[in-house]
Protein backbone atom coordinates (compact mmCIF):
# COMPACT_ATOMS: atom_id res chain seq x y z
CA UNK A 1 0.00 0.00 0.00
CA UNK A 2 0.89 3.62 -0.68
CA UNK A 3 2.82 5.43 2.62
CA UNK A 4 2.68 8.49 3.18
CA UNK A 5 3.83 8.54 6.79
CA UNK A 6 7.94 8.02 5.72
CA UNK A 7 10.49 10.88 5.95
CA UNK A 8 11.15 13.07 2.59
CA UNK A 9 15.08 12.16 2.58
CA UNK A 10 17.63 15.38 1.15
CA UNK A 11 18.42 15.53 -2.06
CA UNK A 12 21.51 14.44 -3.16
CA UNK A 13 22.14 16.64 -6.39
CA UNK A 14 21.17 20.13 -7.38
CA UNK A 15 21.44 21.17 -10.78
CA UNK A 16 21.91 25.25 -11.30
CA UNK A 17 20.54 26.32 -14.26
CA UNK A 18 22.68 29.54 -14.59
CA UNK A 19 21.80 30.76 -18.14
CA UNK A 20 19.31 29.89 -21.09
CA UNK A 21 21.60 31.88 -23.36
CA UNK A 22 23.63 29.75 -25.62
CA UNK A 23 25.26 30.12 -28.49
CA UNK A 24 24.17 26.91 -30.04
CA UNK A 25 20.73 25.79 -31.18
CA UNK A 26 20.86 22.20 -30.67
CA UNK A 27 16.92 20.88 -31.79
CA UNK A 28 17.06 18.34 -29.20
CA UNK A 29 17.62 21.10 -26.43
CA UNK A 30 15.97 20.25 -23.22
CA UNK A 31 15.65 23.81 -21.95
CA UNK A 32 12.11 24.80 -22.09
CA UNK A 33 10.39 26.50 -25.04
CA UNK A 34 10.14 30.13 -23.18
CA UNK A 35 13.29 30.64 -22.74
CA UNK A 36 14.55 32.77 -19.78
CA UNK A 37 16.20 36.06 -20.64
CA UNK A 38 19.54 37.49 -19.09
CA UNK A 39 17.79 40.35 -17.08
CA UNK A 40 15.58 37.36 -15.53
CA UNK A 41 18.80 35.84 -14.30
CA UNK A 42 20.29 35.07 -10.44
CA UNK A 43 23.28 36.83 -9.29
CA UNK A 44 25.83 34.93 -8.69
CA UNK A 45 25.66 36.62 -5.28
CA UNK A 46 22.36 34.96 -5.19
CA UNK A 47 24.14 31.57 -6.79
CA UNK A 48 26.25 32.25 -3.36
CA UNK A 49 23.66 32.32 -1.39
CA UNK A 50 21.52 29.27 -2.71
CA UNK A 51 24.51 27.03 -2.61
CA UNK A 52 25.16 27.67 1.25
CA UNK A 53 21.29 26.48 1.57
CA UNK A 54 21.98 23.52 -0.45
CA UNK A 55 24.39 22.15 1.38
CA UNK A 56 22.74 23.09 5.00
CA UNK A 57 20.18 20.81 3.11
CA UNK A 58 22.09 18.40 2.29
CA UNK A 59 23.12 18.58 -1.68
CA UNK A 60 26.38 17.04 -2.24
CA UNK A 61 26.86 17.75 -5.87
CA UNK A 62 25.75 21.13 -7.97
CA UNK A 63 25.33 20.42 -11.60
CA UNK A 64 26.30 23.76 -13.06
CA UNK A 65 24.37 23.78 -16.89
CA UNK A 66 22.06 26.01 -18.46
CA UNK A 67 22.35 27.20 -21.57
CA UNK A 68 25.24 27.37 -21.82
CA UNK A 69 27.64 28.14 -18.38
CA UNK A 70 30.16 29.69 -20.07
CA UNK A 71 28.01 32.79 -21.83
CA UNK A 72 27.66 34.26 -18.15
CA UNK A 73 30.92 36.11 -17.20
CA UNK A 74 30.89 35.59 -13.42
CA UNK A 75 31.09 31.75 -14.05
CA UNK A 76 34.06 31.42 -12.30
CA UNK A 77 32.86 33.88 -9.56
CA UNK A 78 30.05 31.09 -9.23
CA UNK A 79 32.40 27.96 -9.00
CA UNK A 80 34.26 29.63 -6.43
CA UNK A 81 30.82 30.25 -4.68
CA UNK A 82 29.65 26.79 -4.98
CA UNK A 83 32.75 25.54 -3.76
CA UNK A 84 32.90 27.72 -0.73
CA UNK A 85 29.82 26.65 0.47
CA UNK A 86 31.45 22.50 0.25
CA UNK A 87 29.41 21.25 -2.82
CA UNK A 88 31.39 19.02 -5.43
CA UNK A 89 31.15 21.62 -8.56
CA UNK A 90 30.65 20.10 -12.08
CA UNK A 91 30.56 22.20 -14.81
CA UNK A 92 28.13 21.09 -18.00
CA UNK A 93 29.24 22.95 -21.48
CA UNK A 94 29.41 22.76 -24.94
CA UNK A 95 32.71 24.14 -24.27
CA UNK A 96 32.10 27.00 -26.76
CA UNK A 97 33.15 30.28 -24.54
CA UNK A 98 35.94 28.40 -22.66
CA UNK A 99 39.36 29.86 -23.41
CA UNK A 100 42.89 28.19 -21.77
CA UNK A 101 42.68 31.29 -19.68
CA UNK A 102 39.29 30.43 -18.24
CA UNK A 103 39.94 27.04 -17.64
CA UNK A 104 42.62 27.49 -15.79
CA UNK A 105 40.49 30.28 -13.26
CA UNK A 106 37.89 27.67 -13.03
CA UNK A 107 40.70 24.85 -11.68
CA UNK A 108 41.82 27.82 -9.47
CA UNK A 109 38.62 28.28 -8.57
CA UNK A 110 38.19 24.73 -7.53
CA UNK A 111 36.11 23.25 -10.64
CA UNK A 112 36.10 19.27 -10.10
CA UNK A 113 34.64 18.46 -13.39
CA UNK A 114 34.14 19.39 -16.74
CA UNK A 115 31.10 17.77 -18.21
CA UNK A 116 32.00 18.18 -22.22
CA UNK A 117 29.46 18.15 -25.36
CA UNK A 118 29.57 16.88 -28.24
CA UNK A 119 27.16 17.14 -31.26
CA UNK A 120 28.53 14.80 -33.22
CA UNK A 121 31.81 13.46 -33.80
CA UNK A 122 32.71 14.82 -37.25
CA UNK A 123 32.73 18.69 -37.91
CA UNK A 124 30.31 18.87 -41.07
CA UNK A 125 27.97 17.07 -39.02
CA UNK A 126 28.50 18.00 -35.69
CA UNK A 127 28.26 21.82 -36.39
CA UNK A 128 24.80 21.18 -38.30
CA UNK A 129 23.02 20.10 -35.43
CA UNK A 130 24.71 22.89 -33.38
CA UNK A 131 23.91 25.34 -35.37
CA UNK A 132 27.30 26.55 -34.89
CA UNK A 133 29.68 26.94 -37.97
CA UNK A 134 33.29 26.17 -36.19
CA UNK A 135 31.96 25.05 -33.11
CA UNK A 136 33.46 21.11 -33.39
CA UNK A 137 36.76 22.42 -34.02
CA UNK A 138 36.54 25.14 -31.02
CA UNK A 139 35.44 21.97 -28.81
CA UNK A 140 38.58 20.13 -29.42
CA UNK A 141 40.53 22.79 -28.65
CA UNK A 142 38.86 23.12 -25.42
CA UNK A 143 38.85 19.40 -24.36
CA UNK A 144 42.69 19.82 -25.29
CA UNK A 145 43.00 22.44 -22.57
CA UNK A 146 40.97 20.48 -19.88
CA UNK A 147 43.16 17.57 -20.22
CA UNK A 148 46.39 20.39 -20.45
CA UNK A 149 45.01 21.62 -16.91
CA UNK A 150 44.67 17.92 -15.95
CA UNK A 151 40.88 18.06 -15.00
CA UNK A 152 38.47 15.03 -15.23
CA UNK A 153 36.63 15.21 -17.92
CA UNK A 154 33.36 12.96 -19.16
CA UNK A 155 32.30 13.62 -23.00
CA UNK A 156 28.66 13.90 -23.33
CA UNK A 157 26.66 12.97 -26.74
CA UNK A 158 23.20 13.64 -27.42
CA UNK A 159 22.16 10.74 -30.06
CA UNK A 160 19.53 10.39 -32.27
CA UNK A 161 18.47 9.43 -35.64
CA UNK A 162 20.73 11.51 -37.83
CA UNK A 163 23.92 10.20 -35.50
CA UNK A 164 23.19 7.08 -33.71
CA UNK A 165 25.59 5.25 -36.47
CA UNK A 166 28.65 7.23 -34.63
CA UNK A 167 28.09 5.60 -31.65
CA UNK A 168 31.86 3.68 -31.82
CA UNK A 169 33.70 6.98 -33.00
CA UNK A 170 32.14 8.55 -30.42
CA UNK A 171 33.66 6.23 -27.95
CA UNK A 172 36.95 6.69 -29.89
CA UNK A 173 36.52 10.35 -29.64
CA UNK A 174 36.24 9.97 -25.79
CA UNK A 175 39.51 8.04 -25.30
CA UNK A 176 41.48 9.90 -27.81
CA UNK A 177 40.61 13.29 -25.81
CA UNK A 178 41.39 11.99 -22.32
CA UNK A 179 38.49 10.93 -20.88
CA UNK A 180 37.46 9.07 -18.15
CA UNK A 181 33.77 8.81 -18.54
CA UNK A 182 31.60 8.73 -21.92
CA UNK A 183 27.61 9.58 -21.09
CA UNK A 184 25.55 8.34 -24.39
CA UNK A 185 22.49 10.12 -23.92
CA UNK A 186 19.62 9.07 -26.14
CA UNK A 187 17.67 11.76 -26.99
CA UNK A 188 14.70 12.66 -24.37
CA UNK A 189 11.86 14.52 -25.70
CA UNK A 190 11.37 17.41 -23.65
CA UNK A 191 11.56 21.45 -24.56
CA UNK A 192 12.70 21.72 -27.74
CA UNK A 193 12.95 18.06 -28.54
CA UNK A 194 9.37 17.72 -28.09
CA UNK A 195 8.99 19.94 -30.67
CA UNK A 196 11.37 18.00 -32.96
CA UNK A 197 10.49 14.42 -31.88
CA UNK A 198 9.11 13.13 -35.15
CA UNK A 199 13.03 14.20 -36.66
CA UNK A 200 14.53 13.04 -34.00
CA UNK A 201 13.04 9.82 -33.10
CA UNK A 202 15.41 6.32 -33.68
CA UNK A 203 14.30 3.24 -35.61
CA UNK A 204 13.97 0.28 -33.76
CA UNK A 205 16.47 -0.75 -35.63
CA UNK A 206 18.84 2.36 -34.53
CA UNK A 207 18.16 1.26 -30.84
CA UNK A 208 19.19 -2.37 -30.66
CA UNK A 209 22.00 -1.61 -32.64
CA UNK A 210 23.52 0.77 -30.28
CA UNK A 211 23.03 -1.36 -27.41
CA UNK A 212 25.06 -4.04 -29.20
CA UNK A 213 27.54 -1.79 -29.71
CA UNK A 214 27.49 -0.47 -26.02
CA UNK A 215 28.03 -4.10 -24.45
CA UNK A 216 30.19 -4.39 -27.26
CA UNK A 217 32.65 -1.14 -26.14
CA UNK A 218 32.03 -1.46 -22.35
CA UNK A 219 33.89 -4.84 -22.71
CA UNK A 220 36.48 -3.81 -24.99
CA UNK A 221 37.32 -0.52 -23.15
CA UNK A 222 36.62 -1.75 -19.54
CA UNK A 223 39.19 -0.17 -16.80
CA UNK A 224 39.58 2.68 -19.40
CA UNK A 225 36.56 4.55 -21.03
CA UNK A 226 33.36 4.14 -18.50
CA UNK A 227 29.67 4.19 -20.82
CA UNK A 228 26.74 5.16 -19.31
CA UNK A 229 24.35 4.87 -21.87
CA UNK A 230 20.76 6.29 -21.53
CA UNK A 231 18.80 4.25 -23.89
CA UNK A 232 15.43 6.22 -25.42
CA UNK A 233 12.36 5.64 -23.45
CA UNK A 234 9.84 5.17 -25.95
CA UNK A 235 11.67 1.62 -26.95
CA UNK A 236 11.97 0.71 -23.56
CA UNK A 237 9.11 -1.40 -21.90
CA UNK A 238 9.04 -0.36 -18.45
CA UNK A 239 9.72 3.07 -17.22
CA UNK A 240 12.98 4.74 -15.53
CA UNK A 241 12.19 6.56 -12.19
CA UNK A 242 12.88 9.92 -13.56
CA UNK A 243 14.95 11.57 -11.09
CA UNK A 244 15.30 8.78 -8.81
CA UNK A 245 11.57 10.05 -8.16
CA UNK A 246 9.61 12.94 -8.31
CA UNK A 247 11.25 15.15 -5.17
CA UNK A 248 13.44 12.05 -3.77
CA UNK A 249 17.08 12.63 -4.78
CA UNK A 250 17.51 16.07 -6.66
CA UNK A 251 16.20 19.40 -7.40
CA UNK A 252 16.95 22.11 -10.51
CA UNK A 253 17.12 25.74 -10.25
CA UNK A 254 15.85 27.80 -13.03
CA UNK A 255 18.45 30.89 -14.29
CA UNK A 256 15.25 33.00 -12.55
CA UNK A 257 15.36 30.77 -9.19
CA UNK A 258 12.27 29.04 -9.83
CA UNK A 259 13.28 25.51 -8.00
CA UNK A 260 11.52 22.96 -9.86
CA UNK A 261 11.58 18.93 -9.60
CA UNK A 262 12.53 18.54 -12.76
CA UNK A 263 13.89 20.48 -15.58
CA UNK A 264 10.77 20.27 -17.48
CA UNK A 265 8.61 20.49 -14.37
CA UNK A 266 7.77 24.09 -15.75
CA UNK A 267 5.53 22.19 -18.83
CA UNK A 268 2.94 21.12 -16.19
CA UNK A 269 -0.31 23.36 -16.53
CA UNK A 270 -1.29 24.54 -13.05
CA UNK A 271 1.85 24.09 -10.83
CA UNK A 272 3.36 26.73 -9.42
CA UNK A 273 6.93 27.08 -8.32
CA UNK A 274 8.52 28.73 -5.42
CA UNK A 275 11.31 31.00 -5.89
CA UNK A 276 14.90 31.33 -4.22
CA UNK A 277 14.57 35.02 -4.11
CA UNK A 278 11.38 34.74 -1.80
CA UNK A 279 11.25 31.20 0.01
CA UNK A 280 14.01 28.93 1.29
CA UNK A 281 15.61 26.37 -0.19
CA UNK A 282 14.75 24.14 2.63
CA UNK A 283 11.20 25.17 3.11
CA UNK A 284 10.57 24.90 -0.71
CA UNK A 285 11.63 20.94 -0.99
CA UNK A 286 9.98 19.87 2.27
CA UNK A 287 6.72 21.80 2.15
CA UNK A 288 7.18 22.97 -1.69
CA UNK A 289 3.69 22.11 -3.37
CA UNK A 290 5.15 21.32 -6.54
CA UNK A 291 7.18 18.93 -4.50
CA UNK A 292 4.69 17.43 -2.72
CA UNK A 293 2.88 16.95 -5.97
CA UNK A 294 4.29 13.53 -7.29
CA UNK A 295 6.04 12.46 -4.05
CA UNK A 296 5.81 8.81 -3.04
CA UNK A 297 3.07 6.56 -4.21
CA UNK A 298 0.19 8.28 -2.74
CA UNK A 299 -0.57 10.56 -5.88
CA UNK A 300 -0.55 7.22 -8.12
CA UNK A 301 -3.65 6.27 -10.25
CA UNK A 302 -4.05 2.47 -10.77
CA UNK A 303 -1.97 0.45 -12.06
CA UNK A 304 0.37 1.96 -10.50
CA UNK A 305 -0.68 2.37 -6.91
CA UNK A 306 -0.86 -1.87 -6.59
CA UNK A 307 2.14 -2.19 -9.20
CA UNK A 308 5.47 -4.37 -7.49
CA UNK A 309 7.27 -1.69 -9.23
CA UNK A 310 5.64 1.45 -7.47
CA UNK A 311 8.92 2.28 -5.69
CA UNK A 312 11.21 0.86 -8.14
CA UNK A 313 10.16 3.26 -10.93
CA UNK A 314 7.77 5.95 -8.97
CA UNK A 315 5.45 6.08 -11.95
CA UNK A 316 8.56 6.78 -14.13
CA UNK A 317 8.01 10.59 -16.13
CA UNK A 318 5.62 13.02 -15.09
CA UNK A 319 6.75 15.31 -17.76
CA UNK A 320 6.60 12.30 -20.39
CA UNK A 321 2.73 11.46 -19.27
CA UNK A 322 2.14 15.00 -19.94
CA UNK A 323 3.68 15.39 -23.35
CA UNK A 324 2.12 12.15 -24.79
CA UNK A 325 -1.34 11.47 -22.53
CA UNK A 326 -1.69 15.13 -22.12
CA UNK A 327 -1.94 14.20 -17.95
CA UNK A 328 0.87 14.64 -16.00
CA UNK A 329 -0.67 12.56 -12.96
CA UNK A 330 -1.25 9.51 -15.51
CA UNK A 331 1.19 6.52 -15.68
CA UNK A 332 4.50 6.87 -17.90
CA UNK A 333 2.90 5.53 -21.22
CA UNK A 334 6.32 3.82 -21.80
CA UNK A 335 4.93 1.40 -19.07
CA UNK A 336 3.56 -1.56 -21.21
CA UNK A 337 1.22 -2.57 -18.15
CA UNK A 338 -0.68 0.72 -19.29
CA UNK A 339 -3.26 1.25 -21.34
CA UNK A 340 -1.46 4.71 -22.19
CA UNK A 341 1.15 2.82 -24.11
CA UNK A 342 -0.78 2.01 -26.82
CA UNK A 343 -0.68 5.57 -27.84
CA UNK A 344 2.62 5.73 -27.66
CA UNK A 345 3.23 2.62 -30.06
CA UNK A 346 0.93 4.23 -32.07
CA UNK A 347 3.62 7.80 -32.02
CA UNK A 348 6.77 5.17 -32.70
CA UNK A 349 4.93 3.92 -36.02
CA UNK A 350 3.81 7.28 -37.21
CA UNK A 351 7.39 9.08 -36.40
CA UNK A 352 9.49 6.05 -36.38
CA UNK A 353 10.74 6.99 -39.95
CA UNK A 354 10.04 10.75 -39.99
CA UNK A 355 11.54 14.01 -41.87
CA UNK A 356 15.12 14.77 -42.13
CA UNK A 357 16.85 17.45 -39.91
CA UNK A 358 16.19 20.42 -42.76
CA UNK A 359 12.69 20.66 -41.08
CA UNK A 360 13.66 21.06 -37.36
CA UNK A 361 12.70 24.01 -35.04
CA UNK A 362 15.87 25.33 -34.10
CA UNK A 363 16.23 26.63 -30.43
CA UNK A 364 16.38 30.19 -30.01
CA UNK A 365 15.39 32.78 -27.17
CA UNK A 366 12.09 34.42 -28.46
CA UNK A 367 11.02 31.14 -30.21
CA UNK B 1 50.95 -1.18 -6.95
CA UNK B 2 49.95 2.35 -5.60
CA UNK B 3 46.52 3.71 -5.64
CA UNK B 4 45.94 6.65 -6.27
CA UNK B 5 42.46 8.87 -6.34
CA UNK B 6 42.34 10.17 -9.98
CA UNK B 7 41.45 14.40 -10.61
CA UNK B 8 37.46 14.17 -9.72
CA UNK B 9 37.30 11.87 -6.83
CA UNK B 10 37.83 13.31 -3.59
CA UNK B 11 36.56 12.47 0.07
CA UNK B 12 33.76 14.15 1.77
CA UNK B 13 32.54 14.58 5.48
CA UNK B 14 28.57 15.14 4.81
CA UNK B 15 27.77 16.25 7.92
CA UNK B 16 23.96 16.18 7.02
CA UNK B 17 24.06 12.72 6.64
CA UNK B 18 26.93 11.83 9.27
CA UNK B 19 28.87 9.78 6.82
CA UNK B 20 31.81 10.21 4.77
CA UNK B 21 31.35 10.22 0.62
CA UNK B 22 33.40 9.49 -2.11
CA UNK B 23 32.63 12.38 -4.61
CA UNK B 24 33.15 11.85 -8.37
CA UNK B 25 31.80 12.74 -11.76
CA UNK B 26 27.81 12.10 -11.32
CA UNK B 27 28.37 10.09 -8.50
CA UNK B 28 28.40 10.10 -4.94
CA UNK B 29 29.50 6.84 -3.15
CA UNK B 30 28.27 6.17 0.97
CA UNK B 31 31.25 5.22 2.77
CA UNK B 32 31.44 2.52 5.69
CA UNK B 33 33.99 2.88 8.19
CA UNK B 34 35.85 0.38 6.58
CA UNK B 35 35.76 2.00 2.92
CA UNK B 36 36.50 5.09 4.65
CA UNK B 37 39.53 3.66 6.60
CA UNK B 38 40.96 2.35 3.36
CA UNK B 39 40.18 5.32 0.86
CA UNK B 40 41.69 7.85 3.32
CA UNK B 41 45.53 6.11 3.36
CA UNK B 42 45.03 6.56 -0.34
CA UNK B 43 47.65 9.50 -1.02
CA UNK B 44 48.93 8.80 -3.94
CA UNK B 45 52.23 7.53 -2.27
CA UNK B 46 51.17 4.70 -0.20
CA UNK B 47 51.60 0.94 -1.86
CA UNK B 48 48.51 -1.44 -1.40
CA UNK B 49 51.02 -3.71 0.98
CA UNK B 50 51.53 -1.03 3.46
CA UNK B 51 48.49 0.74 3.55
CA UNK B 52 47.33 -3.10 4.06
CA UNK B 53 49.58 -3.22 7.04
CA UNK B 54 48.04 -0.31 8.36
CA UNK B 55 44.87 -1.22 8.33
CA UNK B 56 45.48 -4.85 9.55
CA UNK B 57 46.81 -3.08 13.03
CA UNK B 58 44.60 -0.67 13.38
CA UNK B 59 41.64 -2.88 13.25
CA UNK B 60 43.72 -5.41 14.65
CA UNK B 61 42.86 -8.15 11.64
CA UNK B 62 45.35 -10.82 10.42
CA UNK B 63 46.71 -9.35 7.42
CA UNK B 64 46.05 -12.33 4.72
CA UNK B 65 41.94 -11.50 5.70
CA UNK B 66 42.39 -7.21 5.07
CA UNK B 67 44.79 -7.87 1.98
CA UNK B 68 42.09 -9.77 -0.35
CA UNK B 69 39.13 -7.42 1.00
CA UNK B 70 41.10 -4.06 0.20
CA UNK B 71 42.50 -5.67 -2.89
CA UNK B 72 38.85 -6.28 -4.20
CA UNK B 73 37.65 -3.13 -3.08
CA UNK B 74 40.25 -0.72 -4.46
CA UNK B 75 40.00 -3.05 -8.07
CA UNK B 76 36.49 -2.40 -8.32
CA UNK B 77 36.33 1.39 -7.62
CA UNK B 78 39.48 1.02 -10.66
CA UNK B 79 37.44 -0.81 -13.39
CA UNK B 80 34.97 1.91 -12.39
CA UNK B 81 38.11 4.88 -12.77
CA UNK B 82 37.16 6.05 -9.49
CA UNK B 83 40.57 4.72 -8.11
CA UNK B 84 43.81 4.70 -10.45
CA UNK B 85 46.29 1.75 -9.83
CA UNK B 86 49.79 2.71 -10.76
CA UNK B 87 52.67 0.27 -11.17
Amino acid sequence: MPDGSRPVPPPIAMLAELTHRCPLSCPYCSNPVDLARREAELTAGQWADVFRQAVALGVLQVHLSGGEPASRRDLEEIVAAARDAGLYANLITSGIGLTPERIAALVAAGMDHVQLSVQGTRAETADRVGGYKGGFARKMAVAEAIAAAGVALTLNAVMHRHNLAELPEVFDLAERLGARRVEVACVQFQGWALENRAVLQPTRAQVDEAKRLVAEARAARQGRLVIDFVPPDYYADLPKACMGGWGATGLNIAPDGAVLPCHAAQTIPGMRFANVRDVPLAEIWYRGPAFAAFRGTDWMPEPCRSCDRREVDFGGCRCQALAVLGDASAPDPVCRRTPGRAKLDALLAAEGNGPGLEVARWRRIGG
Amino acid sequence: MIPVLPPGVRLHWDAVRGSHVLLAPERVLMLDEVGHAILSRVDGTTPVDVLVSGLAADFAAPVEEVGPDVTEFLTGLARERLVDLHA
